[in-house]
């Protein structure tokens, strides 16, 4: 086995034993760089120099360990872009909340991933750089938009890495590519630093080979940050202290499976059976019935979640995106690439007194919308432990899919969004595997506000009873 | 919502300050009417009960005193160190007043 190969678990192990060296794994990690990056563009920047720092942090908890970091996180010493080519070559002058949590605990980012451009995207097709090809299949694309960080996961090319999500950008590549990404609570992980697109909306975590590692780089990257008013004050849990605990009692509900886009897929009937699996692990299994309106105990679908989820992202990205004038930093304006501009543009128009439906002002009454969103979790948690539903409708797309529609990324999306909007927790593991094309399913498991640990659990507890984990060899 | 026309794009892309050609002036107009056609399948929800929400998780407005935070600060250096174009310590930006 190549060291590259290792999670993040066994690979804290080993170096504790000193069974295996830095260098060992270095060797292995930059052997298969070489060799694939070339292919699937998962990385725009790589630290050549990353071994010598990982080899200052070996009696740190991360053990100077390579983790890829999407490269819309600001980063000291490597460029960021957001994958755009207004901020070629922009080098931070400071060093975003989430790296400089990882870098404190012995994580060395060995480089910066490819994705969407500015993360407007679920495919890391509208990439100013080019497309990441899926490692699993490279004909597929991997989902986005932090499809680089998930690629880099799936190929072995980091031992973790971390993406951001606003709505399906965590989940939805990592369920196309196989991998594990957790998409915490809104304000559970700071946004300093993270190049903004829907702030309301946006929250980093980590993408990584098991659920396990999921909770490890989680325990590091999250909690309060004086530089993001946004973050809880909430204590941080140790994630990995529970996380064998099981799902016995507890109340689970399955989701948008009724739905008619969902009924009849190959993703429903993943799911289904993993609601008889979360049974037989002793939970009570619901399936719960969709409605397109606000109902006690049904959960409400996600034709007004796209609709509501494109007025304020786009406003919020009109807003978060004026400040590149290529004055200070960067390229100017006319460096946006087609879909940023569409975005801008819309963004602008969905804020102004112009897009009136009646007398209000349509941000508002997409605002009001989302209230129904937070309201229907609400009634479902007080009823159920915890929600689940197919992470994406389908399987990895092919390269090329995501051409000429507007809408493709919030259809891509359409299952995640309104956990999104709702700004609860998610975490998506695979669940299905098919021999054909080597490509995966993702199962989202869905929890409450702050009860990452009980999702990590439910993850956990079917990671361990299947076996669709591409490391975990049963 | 009505309709939005390849002109009303131009002026909006004046505002936001985005260069666009003719072409893509079109295109955008396109790619919106598609756009505000999913967007107005939400008017058909009655929200007339409903509260605005302006946040989901229960923050409350956080305030801090108005004082400089020096682990914040860059030096003239680093701050133009990213910059295109400068001139003695400083940026340089386009003329926006007519010489007349």
């Amino acid at each position: 086995m190549k060291l590259n190969q290792l999670t993040l678990k066994k690979a804290i192990e080993l170096l504790d034993k000193k069974e295996i060296s830095l260098d060992e794994i270095y060797q292995d990690i930059f052997k298969v760089i070489s060799e694939k990056n070339k292919i699937l563009n998962v990385y725009l920047s790589i630290d050549n120099h990353s071994l010598e720092k990982a080899k200052s942090q070996k009696e740190k908890p991360l053990k100077g360990l390579p983790i890829a970091v999407k490269d819309n996180f600001l980063t000291i010493g490597l460029p960021t872009t957001a994958s755009s080519k207004v901020l070629e070559g922009f080098m931070s002058p400071y060093e975003s909340t989430v790296t400089k949590r990882l870098k404190e605990n012995g994580g060395v980012v060995i480089g910066k991933t490819n994705m969407d451009a500015w993360a407007h995207g679920s495919s890391t097709e509208t990439s100013d750089y080019g497309p990441t090809l899926n490692p699993r299949n490279p004909k597929y694309l991997p989902g986005g938009s932090s499809g680089g960080s998930a690629a880099a996961v799936a190929s072995d090319m980091a031992i973790a890495s971390i993406g951001s999500e606003t709505a399906g950008s965590i989940r939805q590549p990592a369920s196309w590519c196989g991998v594990v990404g957790l998409k915490p609570t809104y304000g559970r992980v700071s946004r300093y630093g993270v190049i903004a697109m829907g702030s309301s909306l946006d929250s980093p975590g980590p993408i990584t080979k098991t659920v396990e590692d999921a909770a490890i780089i989680l325990n590091y990257i999250a909690g309060d940050d004086k530089n993001d008013g946004t973050t809880s004050k909430k204590p941080v849990l140790d994630y990995t202290k529970n996380l064998k605990k099981g799902v016995k009692n507890l109340k689970i509900g399955i989701c948008y499976l009724d739905h008619p886009k969902i009924k009849n897929t190959q993703a429903a009937e993943a799911v289904k059976k993993a609601g008889k699996i979360f049974e037989d692990l002793g939970a009570k299994v619901d399936f719960i019935l969709s409605s397109q309106h606000l109902q006690k105990n049904k959960i409400l679908t996600h034709e007004y979640a796209i609709s509501v989820y494109t007025i304020v992202q786009r406003g919020e990205v009109s807003s978060n995106l004026a400040r590149y004038d290529g004055i200070r930093y960067g390229n100017d304006r006319s460096f946006f690439g087609h879909e940023a501009k569409n975005r801008i543009i819309l963004g602008v128009f969905t804020l102004s007194n112009q897009a009136k439906n009646q007398e209000e002002l349509v941000y508002v009454y997409a605002q009001k919308v989302r209230h129904l969103y937070v309201k229907n979790f609400q009634d479902l948690f007080s009823k159920y432990d915890l929600l689940i539903s197919p992470t994406s409708p389908s399987y990895a797309l092919p390269v090329g899919a995501t051409s000429g529609d507007p809408m493709f990324g919030e259809l891509q999306d359409m299952l995640v969004e309104p956990s999104s909007l709702a700004g609860i927790c998610g975490i998506s593991v695979p669940c299905f595997y098919d021999e054909k094309t080597n490509l995966y399913l993702g199962l989202n498991i869905m929890g409450d506000y702050f009860q990452e640990e009980k999702i990590l659990q439910a993850a956990f507890a079917f990671e361990e009873a299947t076996n669709y984990n591409s490391w975990i060899k049963k | 919502m009505k309709k939005i026309s390849a002109k009303t794009v131009e002026y909006i892309a004046k505002l936001a300050n985005i260069p666009v050609t003719e072409k893509e002036k079109q295109e955008l107009a396109e790619g919106f009417n598609k756009t505000l056609e999913v967007i107005d399948a939400l008017f058909k929800v009655d929200v007339s009960n409903i509260l605005t929400i302006y946040q989901v998780t229960g923050m409350e407005n956080i305030f801090r005193e108005d004082e400089i935070d020096e682990e914040k600060m860059l030096s003239q250096d680093q701050a133009l160190a990213n910059a295109k174009r400068k001139y003695q310590g400083y940026f340089v930006v386009d003329q926006i007043l007519a010489e007349d």
